[in-house]
């Protein structure tokens, strides 16, 4: 699906990361962590084309990122949904209109069940009509991650999306996540959070990455 | 129909849904208006203008090139005879197809503008005009000013050349000035447009940065912003239109706005030229917004 060879990433003469390797294999549940700073993010990035990688190579679904032009990213990104920390919203739409925007822009019919269920499946049935200013920050990435498997993508990329709620909403969060990768979804999931990976573990299979000293690893048993 | 027409038409009608994934933005849609209908404004005039210019030429042109005037200038007593022999010498020459002279009417209201319609002229030392019409050879100039010297020695023939050439030329200049004055309003409504739609991206970067993420091609969120600034340019141009094609039918008339005017605005089926400024207003505002648009998310990606 996603691979990463040899990748590496440098902004401004700085190196971010080199050298990395990783491979999101079809239905694979990954959690990417590491220290604030690390390039995390930056590396969730190089996933779904946001940037390109300064060394190395990035294949997204067996293509050369680098050889991709702007219209075959946006293609790419109907087949990768992405979650962030500060999910952003077109704020002068409803919640079910933000959700449904992936297939509006893809010129795709929204059918009104898809947007129902989707609103349904993560608890935001009444909120359908807000604005997303007016939701809480649990509200936003349950909102936002509705967003991002409504094109039913095969990939999610989840950027620290349990960094602004409590330990009910972060379990009810990953708990949504771990049954899209139940349905065959491959998951990564960047985050510092410890504890999150450690429920996960218990409830599935999933490979935990450090990134540290521009590295990426594979952490241990300290996990 | 061929899939490049269809890609045009479905280019020049937009996407309302990608319409609305962009906010209202009521000030600057208000401004975009009023500056799109303050340039068709102009452009009517500037189109009226350059119409009655071209007609002011064409008729100087043709009219002043196919006639020529005799002015007699003798003491009373030899008047009537010098305009007599003059009228002999004209019509016995070659090129000359009608020669007249004028009546004490058709005199005084030449002289009216400039000493009113109830002017002595039996009484007054005028000199006698001659109306000479040429046919399409023309005469031999320098060979009837020698037959007239010795015929009418007071005859002095004007065949307009002296001031027809500047007066076309004057016209020529106008009619060039009244369209580059179009082309210089159309060049400033793209650098307007264009203005207003890159400050419209920029304050518009977090919407194209969520579309982005979900996938909108660049062509999709540009032609968010195209269908907005060239409807806005649509409505204000016509607006501008409408009253400036008001404005025009509403100047004094030939006859009370006297010789100089005469013509100014549209005549005939020139009247539907107007129309024209609408549509080249939102060609324009198309062009504009969506080459500013895709240069600046080529450049913010």
């Amino acid at each position: 699906m996603i691979e990463l060879d040899n990748a590496g990433y440098s902004y401004g003469g700085a190196e971010i990361f080199s050298a990395l390797d990783l491979s999101l294999a079809p239905g694979s549940f990954h959690f990417l962590t590491g220290p604030s700073g690390a390039g995390k993010t930056t590396l969730l990035k190089l996933c779904y084309g946001e940037l390109i990688a300064t060394g190395g190579q990035v294949r997204l679904f067996g293509q050369d990122a680098r050889a991709l032009g702007r219209d075959q990213v946006a293609q790419m990104r109907r087949r990768i949904g992405v979650v962030h920390q500060d999910c952003q919203f077109l704020d002068h739409l409803s919640v079910a209109e933000n959700i449904a925007l992936p297939l509006t822009v893809s010129n795709r019919a929204a059918h009104p069940n898809d947007v129902t269920d989707l609103l349904g499946w993560v608890g935001l049935t009444r909120q359908a009509n807000q604005r997303p200013p007016e939701l809480s920050g649990g509200e936003r990435q349950r909102a936002a991650l509705a967003r991002a498997v409504i094109m039913s993508p095969d990939v999610i990329l989840a950027d620290e999306p349990t960094g602004n709620v409590d330990w009910e909403m972060s379990q009810r969060l990953l708990s949504l996540l771990v049954e899209l990768n139940k349905m065959g979804k491959t998951v990564l999931i960047a985050t510092h959070d410890l504890s999150l990976i450690r429920t996960a573990k218990s409830q599935i299979s999933a490979r935990v990455l450090r990134l540290k000293d521009r590295k990426l690893q594979l952490a241990g048993a300290d996990l | 129909m061929t899939p490049r027409l269809q890609s045009l038409i479905d280019a020049l009608a937009g996407d309302p849904q990608a319409d609305r994934a962009v906010p209202p933005t009521g000030f600057t849609a208000r401004l975009t208006v009023l500056s799109a209908a303050a340039m068709a404004f102009l452009a009517v005039f500037a189109l009226a203008l350059s119409l009655a210019t071209g007609r002011l030429a064409d008729r100087w042109a043709s009219e002043l090139a196919q006639t020529s005037t005799l002015r007699i200038s003798a003491p009373a007593g030899q008047m009537a005879a010098q305009t007599q022999a003059a009228l002999a010498v004209l019509t016995t020459t070659p090129g000359v197809a009608s020669a007249r002279a004028l009546t004490d009417d058709e005199q005084r209201a030449l002289l009216a503008p400039w000493f009113g319609p109830d002017l002595p002229i039996e009484t007054l030392p005028v000199p006698q005009l001659i109306e000479i019409v040429e046919d399409s050879a023309g005469y031999d100039a320098t060979g009837l000013r020698a037959r007239l010297s010795a015929e009418a020695p007071g005859a002095v023939l004007d065949d307009h050349t002296r001031w027809r050439a500047p007066l076309v030329e004057a016209a020529s200049r106008l009619r060039l000035l009244g369209f580059t004055a179009m082309v210089l309003i159309a060049a400033a409504t793209a650098a307007m447009i264009t203005l207003a739609a890159n400050a419209a991206l920029a304050a518009n970067a977090q919407v194209i940065r969520v579309m982005r993420l979900v996938g909108a091609q660049d062509t999709y969120i540009a032609s968010a912003f195209v269908r907005r600034f060239t409807l806005r340019a649509l409505i204000g141009a016509t607006a501008g239109m409408v009253l400036g094609t008001l404005a025009v039918l509403l100047l004094p008339s030939t006859d009370a706005a006297g010789g100089f005017l005469t013509g100014l605005g549209f005549q005939g089926w020139h009247w539907l030229w107007p129309l024209i400024i609408p549509i080249l207003a939102g060609v324009v505002a198309f062009v504009a917004t969506r080459h500013a648009a895709l240069r600046t998310l080529k450049e913010q990606s």
